[in-house]
């Protein structure tokens, strides 16, 4: 690798995301067509951080609602019950179902706290023009990238739970206010990934070497 | 306005960091990875085209009897209860969940069914030797299929499911449980079959008249 890598951007190149065709927009334009396919090109996704910022904000509100509030609702003789996340992680801890009880704890609680946090400080540390660790900051978005759908694995398991457990008048079980939060945190923070632009880390570090070349 | 194109369809930028650099013809099963990021770039598949067109249409048949039969049963001193995957999401519509009950909807059919429908007519499509514009206008939307096709998540969910009710009742598995189980195998082997690059190589351009080219020189990086 030459010690100052060539960038498109530097170069007035633009690089499809669809088709992956390399092309270059029109003399003084920002903006283009893809000539191959057709997508709207421009160098970064627009308004990258802005619109990362804006899903990550509204992921955090709905992650507080959707820990507090039940998920779930149980109708037995007894009366109804109902069960947020966490009281449902602790239901399923026993002897046999522990792993399980684990799988749903990370991907219902840990996931999407953390995916919060790691967008939060990839966006922080392009900000700032951070030079540093561009390759484990991007290793980080492809893991957010890759987990983030598992965390709507209670969204299934409430949905079906509900489904099934229809025995009235002996028991039945009926989704809460809880899920919509729920669902909507695991829905922002895939938006979230999706409107962030990985190039964005290498921006600052592209800009130093064109400096020193 | 239409970009004009570099007259050079192996000189790339990296995806994921912007770097120029030209993919090196590659071996079938080799890959090419991006020198700074590391990003895999390129892995050529053999028979790419073929091979998913088989997988699709397996899949359409199993996503058929997957959403056809019911996924779990119950029964409970005397009561019997049923569901398919469309009766998870009718039950949270009815419960007032309209919201996620279309999620569930999207993420668990309309999604999965869609990811078959477009490989299938992209992989038929192709097959000619300058595919239309239409096959290029319906691979443009796959990566967004994708995103939201959840079956593999949904499996692991309907089995957490499946395990919390059994302490109360029998829970007994339907054939559509078994039909998502492979489902899930066969969208992997899609994913790893597929070449999206042998498809827009041989497409029909949107861009009208001559494919004029810049015809400068780039710098670039070596892979």
């Amino acid at each position: 690798m030459s010690a100052s890598a060539a960038i498109a951007m530097q170069h007035r190149l633009q690089s499809c995301e669809v088709c992956g065709l390399l092309s270059r927009p029109p003399t003084g334009a920002g903006e283009g067509h893809c000539p191959r396919c057709g997508e709207e090109l421009t160098f970064r996704k627009p308004q990258s951080l802005q619109r990362t910022w804006a899903f990550l904000i509204a992921a955090a509100i709905c992650y507080v609602p959707a820990n507090l509030l039940p998920v779930l609702t149980t109708t037995t003789a007894a009366g109804p019950e109902s069960d947020t996340i966490l009281q449902g992680v602790v239901l399923l801890w026993s002897p046999t179902g522990w792993p399980l009880s684990l799988i749903v704890l990370f991907a219902s609680i840990m996931i999407p706290s953390a995916k919060i946090l790691a967008l939060a400080y990839l966006t922080i540390t392009v900000q700032r023009g951070a030079i540093e660790n561009g390759r484990q900051r991007v290793r980080l978005y492809r893991a957010v990238d890759f987990i983030g759908r598992w965390s709507m694995v209670d969204v299934f398991v409430d949905a079906f739970t509900a489904a099934l457990v229809q025995l009235q008048p002996l028991m039945s079980v009926a989704p809460a206010p809880g899920l919509f939060f729920f669902a909507a945190v695991v829905v922002f923070t895939m938006l979230a990934v999706e409107s962030f632009d990985p190039r964005l880390i290498w921006d600052a570090t592209s800009a130093q070497e064109e400096c020193h070349a | 306005m239409y970009n004009k194109h570099l007259g050079d369809a192996s000189l790339i930028a990296c995806p994921d960091c912007d770097l120029l650099q030209r993919l090196p013809d590659l071996a079938p099963g080799a890959s090419a990875r991006c020198p700074r990021c590391d990003k895999e770039l390129w892995r050529r598949r053999e028979d790419s085209l073929s091979r998913t067109l088989a997988l699709s249409l397996a899949a359409s048949v199993v996503y058929v009897v997957a959403n056809a039969v019911p996924m779990l049963s119950l029964k409970a001193v005397g009561h019997q209860a049923s569901t398919t995957v469309f009766g998870g999401a009718v039950q949270l519509w009815n419960d007032g969940q309209e919201i996620v009950a279309g999620l569930v909807l999207f993420a668990a059919v309309v999604a999965p069914g869609l990811q078959i429908a477009v490989m299938l007519a992209v992989t038929l499509g192709a097959r000619h030797a300058h595919p239309s514009r239409w096959v290029g206008a319906l691979l443009r939307h796959y990566p967004t299929t994708r995103t939201w096709s959840m079956i593999e998540v949904m499996l692991l969910g309907v089995l957490v499911a499946l395990i919390k009710i059994a302490e109360l009742a029998t829970v007994i598995p339907g054939t559509a449980l078994f039909a998502l189980g492979a489902l899930v195998f066969l969208f992997a082997a899609i994913q790893a079959t597929f070449d999206p690059r042998e498809v827009w190589d041989r497409i029909e351009w949107a861009a009208d008249g001559p494919r004029s080219a810049v015809g400068d020189r780039v710098p670039e990086a070596t892979a």
